[in-house]
């Protein structure tokens, strides 16, 4: 089952890349823009094999993140678990929008994200962050194309090479 | 495989997912967090998966690590040669400084002998190197390649040529995390350097910014002030800079002046940082234990008119 393998490696390869894109260093002017790659990685992978990314996965790798990043523990995961909870509930529709309108439609949920965020926060009693918070989910809008592109691109050619 | 799994649920149906499911994940996440929150065990769980987390930090850093390298290597000739005077110059200032504070010290010295006066002002410095990832764009924290294998400690300072930068919050055996000055989060004693005015130092989150809510209206502060950590509260040595008054002005009561400060240290810029070892003696609030304590230091402050 080698090509099962490979498939493997892509979803793995990409969750992992996504982790370390995350902690990657930008410049401080441009640290704001980041997106939440590990959430458009998620929500690539819960549309195209949902029987691999479930609740319980998305749990898993919010305690990931959070171990990783040290803030509180349990925060990305709850994060993810909304998003890939909205995911999956609309997976059926969303598989077939075109790409533009899948964009928008991860841009909702980035948005829904940061007020996830928000509440989390403010129950924990941080300060609400500037203005500069609400920029990531555009810029995740505008990545999500090249995510889809690319993973989608990496797979199609593997079942390609297969047959 | 996954393409080749049959959909039959309909467009506008539910999905595989049930909304019990969602509600007993979020009710685990919610947990984890209270509990987390209560009781700081994801410091220990991170200590514990320190060894699988600080390789990860080091790859997340490796193409920053990379860029510098080839920064180095192309460098030009007339960029290494400025770099290379200026720095010659600091040295030339710094050593003419060190010349004048060696003879202050041998003079700090008689005097604390004639004053009989026991604690040291020793500084045991660390330098530690930046890793450079970043944890998360809205809370300034750094993370450092020195951990609890190089002798680190919750709540050691950390400096810059500069001033203050911050101090450690939490340390894994390879690496540390370092809670900035600028975090919204993070707040320090200082004083004014001019007047004496005793006040805190509250991030707010912008790198080149922090905040001096709440000084009295009278209080004689204005712009170009140099702040100093006052030492109150015993994290932070006394004496060291932390920033510079750019801005005064009334807060919205009118009650009080606030005024806005630049840190002093190079905190989007230091690549090596200095961590204080033995932290000095706390000369904050006193053990509840032994006011009487207080006779020594009206001694200690008496020596201006002694000199004379």
């Amino acid at each position: 089952m080698n090509r099962r393998r490979v498939q493997m490696l892509i979803f793995v390869g990409s969750i992992v890349l996504a982790f370390l894109l995350q902690l990657t260093p930008l410049p401080q002017a441009l640290l704001p823009l980041k997106p939440y790659w590990i959430a458009l990685v998620l929500i690539y992978w819960s549309i195209e094999t949902p029987e691999r990314v479930g609740l319980g996965f998305a749990f898993v790798i919010g305690l990931c993140g959070d171990l990783l990043t040290g803030q509180l523990l349990g925060e990305q995961a709850l994060r993810l678990i909304v998003l890939i909870f909205i995911v999956l509930r609309f997976r059926s529709r969303l598989r077939f929008f075109p790409v533009s309108q899948q964009a928008l439609a991860v841009f909702a949920l980035l948005l829904n994200d940061r007020i996830v965020v928000i509440m989390v926060r403010g129950f924990s009693g941080d300060p609400i962050p500037s203005i500069g918070f609400w920029v990531s989910p555009v810029i995740g809008m505008l990545a999500w194309p090249f995510v889809f592109l690319l993973l989608d691109d990496m797979r199609a050619r593997i079942r390609a090479r297969e047959t | 495989m996954p393409l080749s799994s049959p959909d039959k649920v309909s467009l506008f149906a539910e999905g595989a997912v049930s909304t019990a499911r969602l509600i007993a994940y979020l009710t685990l996440a919610m947990i984890v967090m209270v509990i987390d929150h209560r009781g700081n065990y994801l410091e220990h769980m991170r200590t514990l998966a320190g060894t699988l987390i600080e390789p990860v930090y080091r790859i997340a850093a490796l193409p920053s690590d990379v860029a510098r390298a080839g920064r180095l290597a192309v460098a030009t000739q007339t960029q290494l040669v400025d770099e290379n005077r200026d720095l010659r110059e600091a040295l030339l200032l710094a050593q003419v400084r060190l010349n004048r504070m060696s003879a202050l010290t041998a003079q700090n010295d008689r005097l604390k002998k004639l004053l009989d006066v026991q604690n040291e002002l020793g500084l045991g410095v660390q330098l530690a190197r930046l890793i450079d990832i970043d944890l998360d764009p809205f809370r300034h924290r750094i993370v450092l390649d020195a951990g609890s294998a190089q002798m680190i400690k919750v709540g050691q300072p950390v400096l810059d040529a500069f001033g203050i930068m911050g101090q450690i919050v939490e340390v894994l055996p390879h690496t540390s995390v370092a809670l900035l000055i600028t975090d919204p989060t993070h707040a320090i004693p200082v004083t004014v350097t001019r007047t004496g005015l005793r006040t805190i130092a509250y991030g707010t989150g912008a790198i080149d910014r922090l905040q001096l809510p709440n000084i009295p209206i009278s209080a004689d502060i204005k712009v170009g002030d140099e702040l100093v950590t006052s030492g109150l509260g015993g994290r932070f040595p006394a004496g060291f800079p932390v920033g510079e008054i750019i801005e005064v002005s009334n807060d919205e009561s009118g009650m009080f002046a606030a005024a806005m400060a630049k840190p002093a240290a190079a905190l989007d810029r230091s690549g090596e940082v200095l961590l204080l070892q033995d932290l000095p003696q706390a000369m904050g609030p006193p053990a509840p234990t032994e006011p009487g304590k207080e006779q020594p230091d009206s001694s200690a402050t008496s020596l201006p008119s002694g000199a004379h």
